[in-house]
């Protein structure tokens, strides 16, 4: 069965500048290309404490996109297993600075904190949300993965990942808007 | 007496892992057909579409329905009249162990302080019970804990009544939100004592989606916490919409007269539970 995305935008990571993120509305369905991050709990805690002790990180920050993920191992003739998103708020506490220094999105699922929201609007950066459960149909979108950091964090290493036509649904704009919470205002009965 | 060798308990627990984690419930995918009629939001029945056609390729690639292959959650039926040969616990962990290194299923358990993976799955969480007869009854329910990191627990006092209980259930999906990749099952488990209301929600988990509590004031609670869940508009994966939950299932237990615990456990749409009897 061939899904048909009603899709806004395509975008391809990392950016070379900020720009194309500002038509982008919450609750568009966008679909993203090209080299992005995949890092969670432990990964983000190791990249803080690189920048405490004022060592470089193991990507320069720019215009990219870290995907909240955890994937499986990879099955034999495959670059990756399931890799559907983790549940973003757990990462709150190591995004604003990130975003900082220049990181144009971050993707997972679930709503952000407020802290998150401020950094987000004060940087010009987006929340996406990917499907959260669809594990095995967002692993066909991811054509290679290679270990960049932290290989010992096994599922909770720092990868860079290509994707092609990932699917995504923007959550957070640049005008401080919320999807989630629109969404739910919109269908509350 | 019936004889069972330790290597087909652990040959048993090792193909439940990998067909639990692959193989998604035709209940479960009922389910989420129907859901995906009745769904009113269109990215809402989107979301639906392709979780569906996610089910799909994961059993056609053997791959996993979702990367969190959850904590191995497992309730155990022993009969009495079986003689087991070697120890039940070691051999359910080193099924677990074979199942997640041979399905490529992640390895998610880690230690509490240091954060340190394990690497295998284990330990798993065993829930053993003594039944009559002849069976031994394993059945395997991942655990993801997108869903888990949502549930919560409330010693209320007894005099907020159904209402209290209704408004609980509902106020803690509502809190939950798009994190535990609605639509959703609440186990909710009402009455005993603080840790056995949290038992009950978990074991309501293993119920058959859209089956009803026996019980029918029970039943029109289960009806009744659902039709309020789906008013909420948080819709599938939080994208908006009426299908938020799938099932409401209760199980009770009488409580001590000063007390009325009432426990939520949620899962995810991905309602993974395979069963086997050997």
């Amino acid at each position: 069965m061939k899904i048909e995305l009603p899709v806004k935008t395509r975008l391809a990571f990392p950016l070379k500048d900020k720009s194309p993120l500002a038509s982008l509305r919450a609750g568009d369905w966008i679909l993203i290309s090209g080299k992005i991050l995949a890092g969670r709990d432990q990964t983000h805690r190791r990249l803080l404490e690189l920048l405490e002790a004022d060592r470089p990180l193991p990507f320069n920050p720019q215009g990219q996109l870290i995907y909240y993920v955890g994937p499986t191992p990879a099955p034999p003739g495959r670059p990756i297993g399931s890799a559907g998103p983790t549940t973003s708020y757990r990462m709150d506490a190591y995004t604003p600075r990130l975003l900082e220094l220049g990181v144009a999105a971050t993707m997972g699922k679930g709503p952000r904190g407020p802290e998150v929201r401020k950094a987000m609007l004060q940087h010009q950066a987006i929340y996406l949300a990917a499907i959260g459960g669809a594990g095995a149909y967002l692993s066909r979108c991811i054509k290679d993965a290679t270990p960049l950091a932290f290989e010992e964090l096994g599922p909770e290493a720092l990868l860079l990942l290509e994707v092609e036509d990932f699917p995504a649904v923007v959550i957070n704009d640049l005008i401080g808007q919320d999807y989630y919470q629109l969404a739910r205002e919109k269908w509350r009965s | 007496m019936k004889i069972i060798s330790q290597e087909e308990v652990i040959e048993a627990v090792a193909r439940l892992a990998i067909e639990a984690n692959v193989d998604l419930p035709p209940e479960v995918e009922k389910a989420l057909r129907d859901a995906r009629q009745k769904e009113v939001s269109p990215t809402g029945k989107m979301a639906l579409s392709i979780l569906l056609e996610n089910a799909r390729l994961a059993r056609e690639a053997g791959l996993p329905i979702c990367q969190d292959t959850g904590v191995a959650v497992i309730f155990v039926r022993l009969g009495q009249e079986i003689c087991l040969q070697g120890d039940l616990y070691e051999a359910i962990n080193r099924g677990i162990a074979r199942g997640y290194s041979q399905g490529r299923l992640r390895p998610s358990v880690a230690d509490p302080l240091t954060r340190k993976n394990t690497g295998d799955n284990t330990p798993a969480i065993i829930h053993l019970e003594l039944a009559p007869g002849e069976d031994l009854t394993i059945s395997l329910l991942p655990k993801g804990c997108g869903s888990e990191n949502m549930s919560a627990i409330r010693m209320l006092p007894p005099s907020v009544g159904k209402a209290g209980i209704i408004d609980f259930v509902v106020e803690t999906v509502s809190r939950a939100g798009a994190n535990p990749c609605p639509p959703v099952t609440v186990g909710v488990g009402l009455g005993g004592d603080f840790e056995l209301a949290a038992l009950m929600a978990k074991r309501a988990l293993l119920r058959p989606l859209g089956s009803r509590n026996p019980r029918t004031d029970v039943a029109l609670l289960e009806e009744t916490i659902l039709e309020k869940i789906n008013a909420l508009g948080i819709g599938p994966l939080g994208l908006g919409g009426r299908q938020t939950a799938l099932s409401v299932n209760i199980e009770t237990a009488p409580c001590h007269i000063a007390s009325l615990p009432v426990a939520v456990n949620i899962q995810c749409h991905a309602a993974r539970l395979k069963e086997v009897s050997l």
